[in-house]
This record gives structure tokens, C-alpha cells and sequence, in this order.
């Protein structure tokens, strides 16, 4: 391209990392493009006059006259307005126009970007959406930026921002749009053909507009983004500068790492740049570029990056709690990190049942991790995943969080475990895994009395102990059979789950491993119930309630 | 909350702040180079004692990652730390002789040196023996970071403290000046952590790892507190109230998300468990300068003299940040 007669001319508007703003007008100017430097007159002066010693004169660079531009503000728009009209007044040859900010970094080659303008002479490429139709904006307001005054800013003065916002609305206060506007909005770099350029700089009703456009919300996303639907004859609604933005409106910067992922992107400018980003202007504004080989653009790839963190900020990830995530148990998320399985009495009514379900399921079954000794991991292990140990005084210094990083520290490996009336389960506990949706919780009543029916363990007090248990075993079923379960609970007395123990088994065992055919396997050895019922007479004769006992009194009568 | 509990926490702040204005006449300058410091420096605050051999690497770490200035107090070294640190060029050295204890564990004397120096720096305090590690850390410096976090309108900046251990007995890999410590403690517990809310203060009280698995398991409540909030936006209103686990006002506590979404977050790699470790329990037994009668260190001095092993088969090897950050030790949060 001739320097003598450019296509293009950028107006680039910059208020901080001046040295970064430098190395890029560098790079328009010797790719033959005009530039128009707009400095925020908040710059002290002292800097402006190095970054004008740095660049030096150059015949294709102008100073546009500089205003005080903050977030949002109208003369954002006007540092636009005077930079566009002096390249168009300076340089005939100019086709286009290009904004972009100090922060902006161009992606391809200067010459890929006047290739693409002079293919499409004429077009206005611009971001300009019917208000009534974005459904991007971040802040609340979309119609109502065009109806309403904005005495306060919003950034400075959120409360008197919003205050007013609510009067107007209550009185319904609405400002008359000046025909034949409609407004439209969009981001706010642009690159806009001369004709069109023209024609909004030079429209007769330039003054009326602008005398609108200075009261409302962010003139810099509706300014020309409206101006351009009078006069564009065609219009690309796609900016050619990539801007993420994050969740509260704030674009996302772009770092050294980022450099592959911007490769991938089909604009020719993103914004915005980590000053420090070294790596990134030393790539894409020399010829590096170039020599590597060119990757197929892929847009979307960018845009799953950036939501897949704002994912990770709004909704985390279920089931781990940690310095930076700890929600409540009603923040509607999963509580735990992956399904687990709880059973209650199998073990006492079975031989080897974990052994067993292991073998069904194809999982490692722990015995009784609330135990009163010691956590009864797979196998007898001292420690499991993430180094949790077996110790019982650490698991009941916080119960909860025993399961919780049990199960995460093990995601894609299910648990499955049992509880009786006598281990350490604390009611919170209970309740915690009744309301887990991530829990399958099977239980058969009664089975706490067999291991001292059949005297595995002798208390002083058998029947404080009984009554004991039995106590605590009716508070788990209440729990069970609350309300509030979102847990996958089966319930069975002795009696029922001994009609039919295989199907019982077998439906159990599905849901953990929904191929499992207990077929194969048998059923587990289940253990001698003869002399229940005399050992239950003893000790309702011994001076136990009756009343604990009726449950038992019909069930022994199976066997 | 209410009325009461703010004014209560305000009256704590001010005490905690005219306490470290009286023990700052402890201090004694031995090398003021604060006047080096500009505008935008990211500023790390240490209290030692005798850490000779493992200044360097901790030097050149925080170097690398960006700190441009270092406030040291230096409470009694006698192995040449003072000369040491006094001619390092970023460093500015206080010495004091006082007890460490009476001065909450050096809390009062980093607070003056923050109220002083610190006001509107991010401010980061470490141990010698505690390595910050945030999220993108292997490509983006410490200032990419508090730009972020600047642009979030975030103040503070929460990282747990991670207790790291080699496999074997400690004696037998000696620490060697100016080494990555982290070559020989590189094992970690990943998943046995404890957290309670502290609903005074808003922070969590983060509990576990191998020292509560090994030295505390009969009285798991006594185990060290392991979060952390070492990097702050310092203000001359702010106040470190214990270590550096717990600052006033506690919104500054807040660095977790209570919705299910997570917070941007760090990790205090924590190198204790070297050979050092040995000869520091058995002075630190005799000087009684540390928290809760230096029960730890009686801890430490039993069992690892016994050549206990801290390792065991469920313990994870160290490889970098997105390790630890797929574990859920630490989070990426929404910094992209």
C-alpha cells in the first residue's frame, strides 16, 4: 500500500500503558495505515510528550484533540467523533475507519484487515442489535437507557443511580426518541465506511442527535450503533474486535497463556490486553505470525473458554467444599460429589455382606465408617484417597466433612458403606444424607439387636443398651421416612425384606451397578435367626417395654 | 449482626492497631530502604529468626514471581541471617530481641510495618518457609493477579496453607541452600480438611492435613488453623488479628462464595517438614516463644525423632497449580 494514499484509518482512544499504545500505532503506521491517537486528557502531560517523542512524526499519524474520557461517558463518543473526521479530512484516499482502544491488540497481519475492507468496500462492519432484541446486556436497563436521564453515574453514585432509575420508572418519566432513530446497541468498536461516516458526521440533524444521545446510559454501545441504520447501506452486525466479557460487564483480560486460544479467533483485533502481556504484542505484531503454521479459526472454542470459567464462579463444583466454595445445604446445588450407597442392618443380617456387594457391583464396599473404634475402610486400610485416615476421633471432629471429601476425593469410584444404631452418626448427619439426592440409603429395621442376640458383644445394661438402640434406631426411620428425603431411600422391616431377599437384594444392587446380576454371586450367607424369638421373650421378661419389642414380635415368627 | 458485635470488632481493630504502634518501639532499624518503594509495588512482610539457609530460595521466588520489596523483622538470628538479609539490595531489615510470643506471634510488629509502609500496596505476609501459589502461577506474574483482582474490586485474597512432606524420615534429605524445598517435601494430604464458619469473624476455620492426621489426632480441635488471607489491598485501617489466618474488618474475611460458585483462590505451600525442622523444635522447645506453649513443636520433636514417616500410601505428589486446583485445594474461581 502507498503511505501516501491510505485505505485505512484507525482512531485509537488510550488512557493507560501508553508504551503498549505506541508499539501498536507503530504497527498500523508502517502497515501504510493512517492513525488518529486520542490521549484521555487525565494523562499527564509529561507522558504524552514521551509517547509523542517515541513515535516522532510521521506523516501518516495525527493527534486528535484530547477530552477527559470516563467509563460510559459521552465524550467517548466524542474523541471518536473528532478522530474519524480528522483522517477522513486529512486523508481522501481513506475507505474505512477503524476504532479501537489503547488495550486493543490486532490479531492478524494489518495487510489480512485491508484486504478484507477493500473486498468490501462500502460495508460498515459494526455490532448493532434492536434493543428490544439484546439480550446480552449486563446492568438491567436495555429499552430504558433511551427513555430515561441519567443525572448520576453509575459507576461513582450506584445508590443515587439507582434511585433515580426507580423514580422515573414510578412516574413513568420517558424521554421521546427523535425520529427516525430506532435505537440499536452493540459493541462499541467499530469499522465504518467512509460514506456512512460522512453521512452521520455531516447529517443536518447531527446536533438534535447529540443533544439526545449525551442523556443517555453508555452513548458509546448506542451512538453509532443507532446512527449507522439510517445511513449503512450494508451492514456486517459482527465487530471485528473480540471482547469477553465477564458477568459483571468488565471485559476479560487477555494474558501470555491466552496466546493459542487467540489464534483461534476469526476478528482481527481483541480486546482487552494485559499490559505485561509480552509474550502476546511480541507475537502478533511482528512477523511470528506468519511463520507458524495457520490454525483453522474457531470462535467457539474462545467462547467455551470464558464460559466454562464463569461457570466455574457461579455454580462451582458440586460436592466440594473448600477455602473459596462453602455453600449452605439449601444453595439448591448437589451437597455431595458423585452417588453413594448406605445400608443399614445388612451386615448383621449377612455374612461378609461387603465382601459380597463388592463382588456383585464390582466396587470396593467399606464396612461401617461411623463406627465407634475406627473407621472400617475397605480392606482394613489405615488411610483412603485424599490421605483420610480411619481415626474415629478425627472423623467425629467434623462427621460431615468426613463424607463430603470421602466421596470427592474418590468422584467416578461409588461408595458404599454401612451404619447401625451404635456408630457414631450424629442427627445432622442423618438429615444431611436424607436430603442428598446423591444417596441411596437401604435399610432393614431391627437387625441392630441380632449381634447381641447372638452375643458378639455383651453391654452391663443389655437392656439400657437395647433401649438405647433402639431409640436411635427409630430416630434414623423418622428421618428416613420424613418429608424432607430427596434421598433414594428403601426401608424394610426384618419381616418384609425376609419375604423376599433376593428380589430385595437384587433391586438394591441394580441401582449401584445396573448390570449387577446377583445370580452369579449367590445370595450372601445369611446368618442363623434360630432362637430369636426366646432371646426376645428374655428380654421382655428381663423388664424391657413391650413396647420396643411388638416390632420384633411377628417378624421372628419367619424362620 | 448487630450494632454491639460491630462496634465490638471495631474497638478490637483500634486496640489491635494501638498495640502494634506500642510494640513498634521494639523494632529497631537496621536497613531502611523503604524509599525505594513505588507506587505500585507488590510488598511482602516476614518475621525470622535464624533462617540462613533458606532465605535464598525464598528470596528468589517471591523475586520471580514479582514482589519488588521485602520489610523483614528479624526477632534474635544468630546464624547470619541479619548480614545476610541487610545486603540484599529489595530488602529493609528491623531486629528486635523481644518475645515473639508477647508480640502475637510477630503480628504486631507487621501490622506497624503495614500501617506504615503497606497502606494502598498489596501487601502479602509469608513465613520464610511459605510459598504462595495462585491460579496461572507458571505464566503470569504476581501483578497479573492483583490487577485482576483490583478490577474485581476484591481486597483481599485467600489461600490456604498446604503442609508439605517428603517420603521417609526427615533426617535423611538434608536441606540444601538454595534449594527448591519442594523437591524433597513434595507430598501433600489432598482431601482430609476440615471447615467450620467462624460467624465473629466471617472467616472459615480450615483444619487437617498431615499434621492434625499425625500430631493431633487425639485432640483434633488443638490441630493449626490452615486458612489464610496473606495477600490484602492494604489499608491503615486494616489489622491482622492472628497470623495472618484472620484480618479486621472482617469483610475482608469473606473470601469464599456461600451460593455454590467458587471463589478465586490460592495455596500456602508450606515447606516445615524439612531436615531444619529437627533443630528448630528442640530450640523452640527451650525458648516456649510459640503459640499454645509450643505444643506443636513437642508434637514434632516426639515423633520425628523417632524417624517417623509423615508419608503414607495415600499421600499425592506435587506437580504444579492445576493439580492442586482439579483436587479442589485451590480455585481458578472466574479468572479466565
Amino acid at each position: 500500500m502507498n503511505t501516501a494514499t491510505p485505505s485505512l484509518g484507525v482512531v485509537m482512544l488510550c488512557h493507560t500503558a501508553l508504551d503498549r499504545a505506541a508499539q501498536v500505532a507503530r504497527f498500523w503506521l508502517k502497515a501504510g495505515c493512517a492513525v488518529a491517537l486520542h490521549i484521555d486528557s487525565a494523562v499527564p502531560q509529561a507522558q504524552v510528550t514521551a509517547l509523542q517523542a517515541e513515535l516522532g512524526a510521521h506523516p501518516l499519524l495525527r493527534m486528535a484533540p484530547r477530552l477527559r474520557c470516563d467509563w460510559g461517558s459521552w465524550n467517548i463518543v466524542a474523541a471518536s467523533q473528532s478522530g474519524a473526521e480528522l483522517l477522513l479530512r486529512e486523508f481522501d484516499s481513506i475507505g474505512h475507519v477503524l476504532l479501537c482502544s489503547g488495550s486493543c491488540l490486532p490479531l492478524r497481519p494489518a495487510a489480512d484487515l485491508v484486504t478484507h475492507l477493500n473486498a468490501n468496500e462500502g460495508t460498515d462492519f459494526i455490532e448493532s442489535v434492536a434493543v428490544d432484541h439484546a439480550d446480552w446486556i449486563t446492568g438491567g436497563l436495555s429499552r430504558e437507557r433511551f427513555t430515561l436521564y441519567f443525572p448520576f453515574s453509575w459507576r461513582k453514585q450506584r445508590w443515587l443511580f439507582d434511585r433515580a432509575v426507580d423514580l422515573q420508572r414510578r412516574f413513568h418519566i420517558s424521554r421521546e426518541i427523535p425520529r427516525p432513530l430506532e435505537p440499536h446497541m452493540g459493541s462499541q468498536w467499530w469499522c465504518l465506511s467512509r460514506a456512512t461516516l460522512d453521512a452521520i458526521l455531516t447529517h443536518p440533524k447531527r446536533k438534535r442527535f447529540e443533544r439526545y444521545f449525551k442523556g443517555c446510559w453508555i452513548p458509546d454501545e448506542s451512538y453509532f450503533q443507532t446512527l449507522v441504520r439510517l445511513h449503512g447501506r450494508r451492514i456486517e452486525s459482527h465487530s471485528l474486535t473480540l471482547v469477553k466479557f465477564d458477568r459483571n460487564g468488565r471485559p476479560n483480560l487477555f494474558y501470555d497463556d491466552h496466546l493459542q486460544l487467540l489464534r483461534r479467533s476469526d476478528c482481527y483485533l481483541a480486546r482487552k490486553i494485559w499490559p505485561q502481556a509480552d509474550k502476546l504484542y511480541q507475537f502478533f505484531l511482528t512477523d511470528q505470525a506468519r511463520k507458524m503454521p495457520p490454525v483453522p479459526p474457531e470462535p467457539a472454542k474462545i467462547d467455551r473458554y470464558f464460559e466454562l470459567a464463569e461457570r466455574q464462579r457461579t455454580e462451582g463444583r458440586a460436592g466440594l467444599y473448600m477455602q473459596s466454595r462453602f455453600p449452605p445445604d439449601d444453595s439448591g446445588q448437589a451437597v455431595t460429589a458423585g452417588p453413594y450407597s448406605v445400608f443399614s442392618g445388612f451386615d448383621q443380617l449377612f455374612r461378609n455382606f461387603d465382601y459380597w456387594l463388592g463382588q456383585v457391583t464390582g466396587n470396593r464396599a467399606h464396612g461401617h465408617l461411623y463406627a465407634p473404634e475406627r473407621a472400617n475402610f475397605h480392606g482394613g486400610a489405615e488411610v483412603w484417597h485424599g490421605a483420610i485416615s480411619n481415626s474415629a476421633a478425627l472423623r467425629d471432629y467434623n462427621p460431615r466433612m468426613f463424607l463430603t471429601n470421602l466421596i470427592w476425593a474418590t468422584r467416578g469410584e461409588r461408595q458404599c458403606f454401612s451404619i447401625t444404631a451404635r456408630d457414631h452418626v450424629p442427627p445432622d448427619l442423618m438429615w444431611f444424607m436424607a436430603k442428598d439426592s446423591n444417596a441411596q440409603i437401604s435399610l432393614v429395621s431391627g437387625c441392630f439387636l441380632l449381634p447381641l442376640f447372638r452375643g458378639e458383644y455383651k453391654p452391663d445394661d443389655v437392656l439400657a443398651h437395647v433401649a438405647w438402640l433402639q431409640k436411635r434406631e427409630q430416630h434414623m426411620l423418622s428421618v428416613l421416612q420424613s418429608r424432607w428425603v430427596r434421598a433414594d431411600v428403601r426401608v424394610w422391616t426384618l419381616a418384609e425384606f425376609l419375604n423376599a431377599p433376593e428380589s430385595n437384594l437384587q433391586s438394591v444392587a441394580a441401582k449401584i451397578a445396573p448390570d449387577a446380576s446377583i445370580a452369579s454371586q449367590g445370595l450372601p450367607n445369611m446368618q442363623s435367626l434360630d432362637g430369636l424369638e426366646d432371646f426376645l421373650r428374655a428380654l421382655r421378661n428381663k423388664g424391657l417395654p413391650p413396647v420396643l419389642l411388638r416390632d420384633f414380635e411377628g417378624r421372628t415368627g419367619v424362620r | 449482626m448487630g450494632l454491639k458485635t460491630q462496634f465490638k470488632l471495631r474497638a478490637r481493630r483500634q486496640a489491635k492497631l494501638m498495640r502494634a504502634l506500642r510494640k513498634s518501639l521494639e523494632l529497631r532499624a537496621r536497613v531502611n530502604r523503604t524509599d525505594r518503594i513505588r507506587p505500585d509495588d507488590i510488598l511482602c512482610f516476614t518475621t525470622l529468626r535464624n533462617e540462613y539457609l533458606r532465605l535464598p530460595y525464598f528470596l528468589d521466588y517471591y523475586r520471580q514471581q514479582g514482589v519488588a520489596h521485602f520489610l523483614m523483622v528479624d526477632n534474635g538470628s544468630d546464624d547470619g541471617t541479619t548480614d545476610y538479609l541487610e545486603a540484599q539490595r529489595d530488602v529493609s531489615l528491623w531486629t528486635t530481641r523481644a518475645s515473639y510470643k508477647a508480640s502475637c506471634f510477630g503480628v504486631d510488629w507487621l501490622n506497624h510495618l503495614q500501617w506504615r509502609y503497606g497502606a494502598e500496596h498489596w501487601c502479602l505476609v509469608a513465613d520464610v518457609d511459605e510459598f504462595l501459589l495462585y491460579p496461572y502461577a507458571d505464566t503470569r506474574p504476581l501483578h497479573a493477579l492483583t490487577d485482576w483482582l483490583d478490577s474485581q474490586g476484591r481486597k483481599s485474597f485467600s489461600a490456604m496453607l498446604l503442609d508439605m512432606y517428603p517420603k521417609g524420615p526427615i533426617a535423611s534429605q538434608p536441606y540444601r541452600e538454595g534449594q527448591n524445598p519442594f523437591e524433597i517435601a513434595r507430598w501433600f494430604d489432598a482431601a482430609n480438611y476440615s471447615i467450620k464458619r467462624n460467624p465473629l469473624m466471617n472467616n472459615l476455620w480450615i483444619q487437617g492435613g498431615v499434621r492434625q492426621r499425625l500430631f493431633m489426632a487425639d485432640a483434633p480441635e488443638q490441630a493449626p488453623a490452615l486458612n489464610k488471607v496473606p495477600l490484602v489491598r492494604w489499608s491503615r485501617k486494616y489489622a491482622y488479628v492472628s497470623s495472618s489466618h484472620m484480618v479486621l474488618p472482617r469483610g475482608l474475611n469473606r473470601v469464599y462464595d456461600e451460593s455454590g460458585g467458587e471463589q478465586a483462590s490460592g495455596v500456602l505451600l508450606h515447606a516445615k517438614f524439612l531436615d531444619t525442622i529437627m533443630a528448630k523444635a528442640g530450640e523452640e522447645l527451650q525458648r516456649c516463644e510459640h503459640y499454645a506453649e509450643s505444643r506443636e513443636y513437642r508434637a514434632y520433636d516426639l515423633t520425628l525423632r523417632e524417624g517417623q514417616n509423615l508419608w503414607c500410601e495415600q499421600s499425592t505428589e506435587y506437580i504444579n497449580w492445576r493439580q492442586l486446583e482439579i483436587l479442589g485445594l485451590m480455585s481458578k474461581g472466574d479468572w479466565a
